[in-house]
Order: C-alpha cells, then structure tokens, then sequence
C-alpha cells in the first residue's frame, strides 16, 4: 500500500505546476499507470481523496488513464497489445519482442481554468 | 487550459537515484537490491553470502524493516559493516533512505553493497534505488503462480531465485512451472535455484555476483578509459 505517497508525490508536483500559474484553478490532473507500476487505481483515488481532504483542493479531480502492457518486435517492428501472458509476436511469430508500454506512473497534464482578464 | 507535464511521478525518487548511481559508479560500487515477500528466505541468504566472504572482503549490508534491528544483528555477527534502516511503516526503501545511510554507514568503494528490501513483492519494485540489478526471491512454500500475481517486480528483476530448495521434497511446488511463469512475464530473466540451509546452488549464486561486478567494473573502466 504505497499510494498514499505515489499521491503525495502527485500532489507535490500539482503545487510546483500551479506555481507557473497563479491565480489559475486547478481542474484536473491526468496520470498514466500502467499494469505493471504495481499501482493499484483504486487505492491510488482513495489516497488522492483523503489527501486533498481540507486543503481546499477538494475539487481537484485525478483522471487515470490505465496502460495495458503493449510489445514490439525486433524482427518486424509490429506493436501489439499483450493478452493472456501471449509475448511472441502475433504478426510473425518471432519471441523476441521487447515491452514498449504498461510500466507507465508519469504525470501527464493538468487542467487548468485561468481567471477571467479584467476588460 | 491544458498544461502538458510528462514527468514521472517519482521524478524526486529517480533524481536521488540518479546521484546514487553516479556514486556507485564513481567509487566502483556494485549495489543489489533482493526483494521478495517476508518470509522468503532473504536475511538467510544474506547470511550465507557473507559467511562465504574472507575477513575484510569489500561487502557491505543495509537491511530494511517496518521495526525491529533483528536482521541487521543476525548479519552483524559476519564481521562486516551492516545498517538497519527502519522504515517505520513505510512498506519500502527509497532512495533518501539508502543515500542517508549509507553515508552513515560509511562504506566506499571499490566492492559490494547489498541490499535487502522490506519484505514486500509490490511496492519496493516501484522505486529506483540506483542499484545495478533487482533480485527477486520466490520460495518453494509459495505458489508457482506468484510472478503472474506479482507481475510487476518479476519483469524488473534481473535474477530470479528460488530459495528453501531442500523442502522440496516436503512440498507440492513445481520449480519448472515458477520458471515458466516467470519468464511468460519476463522472458530474459535470469534463474538459480538454491538453499541457504544446506548451500545448494550457492556455487552458481556466488558466480553470478562476481561476473556481475566483473561486468560493472569493465564497463565503468571502458567509460573512464
């Protein structure tokens, strides 16, 4: 149960964010996890929540955005998405293929609403 | 308004493994880190290890534990220098933890520092300690199926070890099936099969270690050549 820091260290990074923007409100804050970060999405959001509790960032809403474990092949370049533990390569058969996705637990963007300009 | 980040979660962890990295490669260090779940055999194999050094051979332990020194005095008696780092509840080490200690542990290279992580197969895989390779222990009072329920740390780790070897005879474990599902995670990863109660495989163990460091040293060599 590491999520409550894999959230502080989001929300560590939203404060640094927001500071380029002042004034601005926070809306958003996308992550990727992919299926092999070990991060549970669920725990992660009951983190998150308990987290932004008080702190007048309530309204901050994590959008995850879930990776599946995808490969390539060295020999014909395919990309393919791993199903049932299957890494041999679907198009040409070859096993050596290398994992190109799902180990993902970046920060991707955030949302922002600036203040009105005064006319 | 959308303000692209693209930065790993963890970037604070990775920095600090950053420096630990060029510290080790700097002082000619080979630093493992041995995860499995508690109870898989780590601090006996550790204890074996040491046991099998000469008096004054360059290795050096930081052991981590929710509570307790226990470890770090059962590997203490080996004559070499050990740290416990106890993480209070943290169910990891990261990076702070292994630069604090180790500069409190005071050990430089050239040699070997090993490091046992807390005892857990979930979250110790998510954190870079700057080490050269993670090793995983699986024992033979697991499940075979343990690198499908864990696939995380079984495709980060470089070596697989199957520990408790001489209960096998005692258990329904079928190593050939761990392997196989170990390598239907990770199809490179490297396996010994071994026990650290009666020494089996501890030959092929030791080996291991030594063509790793042996590696190490000769790439460092060539980049500062």
């Amino acid at each position: 149960m590491h999520e409550i820091g894999i959230a502080s260290s989001i929300l560590e990074c939203v404060a640094a964010e927001a500071e380029k923007h002042p004034g601005a409100q926070l809306a958003s804050v996308c992550v990727r996890i992919g299926e092999l970060s070990n991060v549970d999405k669920d725990a992660l959001e009951f983190a998150f929540e308990a987290l932004t509790r008080d702190t007048g960032l309530e309204h901050l809403k994590l959008v995850v955005e879930w990776c599946p474990r995808r490969q390539k092949c060295i020999a014909c370049s395919e990309e393919f998405a791993v199903q049932d533990y299957e890494l041999a390569c679907p198009k040409c058969g070859s096993s050596q293929t290398t994992c190109i996705s799902g180990t993902e637990l970046d920060i991707a963007y955030l949302e922002l609403e600036e203040p009105c300009a005064k006319s | 308004m959308r303000e692209v980040v693209e930065k790993k979660v963890l970037s604070e962890n990775d920095r600090l493994a950053a420096g630990l990295r060029q510290r080790y490669h700097d002082e000619n260090i080979l630093c493992v880190n041995i995860i499995s779940s508690p109870g898989s055999g780590k601090t006996a194999l550790l204890e074996r290890t040491l046991a099998s050094y000469l008096p004054g051979h360059p290795v050096a332990v930081l052991t981590g534990d929710l509570q307790t020194d226990n470890d770090a005095r059962r590997l203490a008696r080996f004559g070499f220098p050990v740290r416990q780092i106890v993480t209070g509840g943290t169910c990891h080490l990261d990076a702070r933890m292994i630069d604090r200690h180790l500069n409190e542990l005071g050990f430089h290279g050239p040699g070997l520092l090993l490091v046992e992580n807390v005892g857990n197969l979930v979250c110790p895989s998510s954190y870079d300690l700057g080490e050269h390779a993670k090793i995983v222990l699986l024992s033979v009072t697991e499940g075979e199926d343990k690198p499908l329920k864990y696939p995380g740390i079984f495709h980060r780790a470089s070596l697989m070890l199957l520990t408790k070897t001489d209960l096998l005879p005692h258990v329904e474990f079928n190593p050939d099936l761990a392997l196989e599902n170990a390598r239907k995670i990770h199809p490179e990863i490297e396996y010994i099969a071994l026990s650290s109660r009666t020494g089996d495989g501890f030959d092929q163990w030791l080996h291991w270690l030594n063509a790793l460091q042996y590696k190490v040293q000769q790439r460092a060599a060539a980049i500062n050549s």
